[in-house]
């Protein structure tokens, strides 16, 4: 891809920011679907029909929005902190955003290939969360610090169960390195990691060997069991249903972002957004094979047609995607929410001792294999 | 230096370093507080330490108004009290009226006035439950039912062309018989929606989440709500029971077999957020009772023989009915002397008395926990602020 670019456009600026621009156009499209899916779905579970008016069934509701809110008044509290409140939209958007840098849309397209690629994406998700702090106490609302406050605890705390998920498949794999993570389960939906991790052996990108057989189904129920681990402390991060205490509605009216209107406010709807997508990529590529086919190969490779191929595995990267935001539009609209001690609880007494345990199990097992 | 060091003292107590209790206005704009209540929280965090309710954004002087007016008059200002029970309000005062004239209704009359009463209850029931669950953050049950309170609202509309306020209970009768079809439609209604019921209670009430929310929340003891005042769901929610249906009967109530619902503490303690809930739902399921029974046996008639040509009760005569209303014991107490225009008229709405006991059980629990125990007393502004 950038090979392709380059000689295109040749190696100067242009093509750099193309490059680094090309995810952002990306996470722009997807947001506008995810609203749709998000009024649409939640219209039909509801028995409505949901937006009708803008276009045939409303598909073009969410430009609508957009347009809405572009129009908006662009609020700034009188007694806010000016420059730390214009600020946080940013840092919490650039935060979601600059994450997808590390992500490996397709074998082809990755915007840097970091070998520290899993500690990248959750160090750099978490500046989000300086951005929710400066907003929650710049807007000088009591209703945006207790969101704020709640929010970051909440995020803060998840931060380690999710990252112990992952930690646990890095045990397997042995390195951090996302583009490896998905070599290593290529060939078949079985070589998932959801189902046990590869069963024979494969050469990882980097070259290095991964050892591997039919053995490794005793994987299966550990990382069944850190995939459901993973994707619960996810919702948690991404402040969704049952854990949208942050923006609880019926207690804090809407949490850190009550005070912000326009495109402040979709900015970090945005960033809202952009963050389902990440961890909803991140499980597809840590537990569910990332751009791998479930058939283990595709049918650009299969024809013959060599640019086929990035194209297919960027499909399956943003089905897989699509489908957990669409599992998290789904848990929304079905359940209650929780209370903070109780979501408290959940993160420190259960998920965290339970990831422990498997990380020594996993350990172990992958010591004497 | 001193100086600092008798600073700190003064700020840890008992080891534990003091903070300053925080202010907090919930409302009058605020999703959860049903209307325009404002809740003064002195919070330790996100610990209520008290609440003091600031009443009366709604207030439109229902009582000075009603000393304005003729006694028909006053019927649709009692729609507007407890706007999601127009029926039952109504019913109270007409009650009280037709007490102090004498009047004997058509039985006909009767039957219509429970079997509306009591669709009316199942409506505002479910609006009941359903924001409660939108106060604990599910929202899809909460449109389930309001689907299921748009086929009791139809059959409102097309008997008395109104939705919301109906002005249908007069003195000495009603506006309109009831249209054709009514029964069977009724009857249909009921069919259809015990079932709901069910699917309910597996979707919200006893979901892992929603019982952990409200179960031992808010816990309010019997002798405690006794004390109160509290009424309906919420004293029966505390394991008292007493119903007005049944133990100051009026109507008709007293010919059907029907059971007064009390809470049983079955998923946490006694008289708890999850009780109060749990005995709305089974209500409606008695309600449904109630009108299936009234159904088999509703008779033919003329519902327009009593109304009397003059309403002007005597001198001096003074009534108090009270009936039961989704949310408690409402009552009116009308004066006459003996003009067109009731001298007084006070009303008793159970809203009012029910919130009054916000402060004594949500001491001690965190803001989570008040928005579940507010949505639980079911408050509508209307009728507190009258």
């Amino acid at each position: 891809m950038e090979s392709l670019l380059t000689s295109i456009l040749g190696t100067n600026l242009l093509t750099t920011v193309i490059y680094c621009a090309l995810p952002l156009v990306f996470v722009l499209t997807y947001a506008l679907i995810a609203v749709l899916g998000e009024v649409k779905i939640s219209a039909w579970m509801q028995d409505r029909l949901g937006p009708m008016r803008t276009g045939p069934w409303g598909i073009i509701q969410p430009l609508a929005d957009v347009l809405k809110l572009l129009q908006k008044e662009d609020i700034t509290p009188s007694a806010s902190d000016k420059f730390l409140f214009n600020l946080a939209p940013f840092v919490t958007f650039m935060g979601s955003y600059a994450a997808f840098a590390a992500v490996p849309f397709s074998s082809q397209y990755i915007g840097a290939s970091l070998d520290l690629g899993i500690f990248y994406v959750f160090a750099v998700g978490s500046i989000g969360v300086v951005g929710l702090m400066m907003a929650g106490w710049s807007s000088n609302n009591k209703y945006s610090m207790y969101g704020a406050m709640r929010s970051v605890a909440q995020i803060v705390s998840y931060e380690v169960p999710a990252a112990m998920a992952l930690m646990i498949i890095v045990i397997y794999t042995g390195t951090l390195n996302l583009q490896d993570i998905i070599v290593a389960q290529g060939g078949g939906i079985w070589n998932w990691f959801v189902f046990g991790g590869p069963k024979a052996d494969v050469v990882l990108a980097s070259g290095r060997e991964l050892q591997a057989s039919w053995a490794n189904l005793v994987f299966l129920p550990l990382f069944l069991a850190t995939f459901v681990m993973y994707y619960v402390s996810a919702l948690a991060e991404t402040n969704r249903t049952p854990f949208d205490i942050p923006e609880a509605e019926s207690e804090l009216v809407s949490g850190y972002h009550t005070e912000y209107s326009g495109m402040k406010f979709a900015m970090f709807f945005m960033a809202e957004y952009a963050n389902m997508f990440l961890v909803s990529v991140v499980a597809s590529i840590a537990f569910f094979g990332g751009w791998q086919s479930p058939y283990g190969t595709t049918i650009g490779a299969l024809v013959g047609v060599p640019w086929l191929s990035p194209v297919e595995e960027f499909l399956w990267l943003a089905f897989k995607g699509f489908f957990f935001v669409f599992v998290m539009i789904w848990l929304r609209w079905t359940l209650p929410r929780l209370r903070v001690d109780q979501l408290m609880y959940m993160c420190w007494k259960v998920l965290i001792p339970f990831s422990f345990g498997i990380a020594l199990v996993v350990g172990f097992l992958v010591m004497i294999m | 230096m001193a100086d600092l060091k008798e600073n700190i003292a003064e700020h840890i107590e008992s080891g534990r370093l003091k903070t300053d209790e925080l202010i907090l206005h919930m409302g009058p704009q605020h999703p959860s507080t049903h209307g325009v209540l404002r809740l003064e929280l002195v919070l330790d965090g996100e610990i209520v330490v008290k609440v003091i309710p600031h009443l009366g954004y709604l207030h439109r002087c229902f009582e000075k108004h009603a000393e304005a007016m003729t006694y028909p008059q006053v019927i649709p200002y009692t729609d507007r009290l407890d706007y999601l029970a127009s029926m039952n309000n109504n019913h109270g005062y007409v009650l009280a009226v037709e007490r102090m004239l004498g009047i004997e209704l058509p039985e006909r009359v009767e039957y219509i006035r429970v079997i509306m009463a009591e669709l009316q209850r199942i409506a505002s029931h479910l609006v009941a439950v359903g924001t409660y669950g939108l106060d604990i953050g599910a929202f899809t049950p909460f449109l389930y039912l309001f689907r299921d309170r748009e086929y009791i609202l139809d059959i409102f509309e097309k008997t008395c062309g109104a939705r919301l306020l109906y002005n249908y209970f007069w003195v000495g009768g009603l506006s309109h018989d009831v249209h054709t079809g009514f029964e069977k439609e009724v009857g249909d209604f009921v069919k259809y929606f015990r079932p709901t019921l069910t699917e309910v209670n597996t979707l919200l009430n006893y979901n892992k989440i929603f019982v952990q929310r409200t179960a031992n929340v808010g816990v309010l003891p019997a002798d405690v709500a006794i004390s109160y005042g509290c009424s309906g769901p919420m004293l029966r929610g505390s394991g008292v029971d007493f119903d007005l249906r049944r133990d100051d009967p009026y109507s008709i109530y007293d010919r059907f077999d029907w059971k007064v619902i009390v809470g049983d503490g079955e998923v946490g303690t006694l008289g708890d957020c999850w009780d109060r809930n749990m005995v709305r739902m089974k209500e409606m399921a008695v309600s449904c009772d109630i009108i299936e029974q009234a159904l088999a046996s509703f008779p033919e008639g003329d519902v327009t023989t009593a109304l009397p040509k003059r309403i002007r009760p005597p001198k001096g005569a003074e009534q108090y009915a009270r009936v039961e209303n989704p949310r408690g014991e409402l009552g009116f107490y009308v004066v006459s002397d003996g003009t067109a225009n009731p001298f007084r008229v006070k009303c008793r709405a159970p809203g009012f008395v029910n919130l009054s006991v916000i402060d004594e059980i949500s001491q001690g629990h965190l803001i989570s926990d008040l928005v579940a125990i507010l949505g639980s007393i079911d408050i509508v502004l209307g009728e507190i602020d009258r």
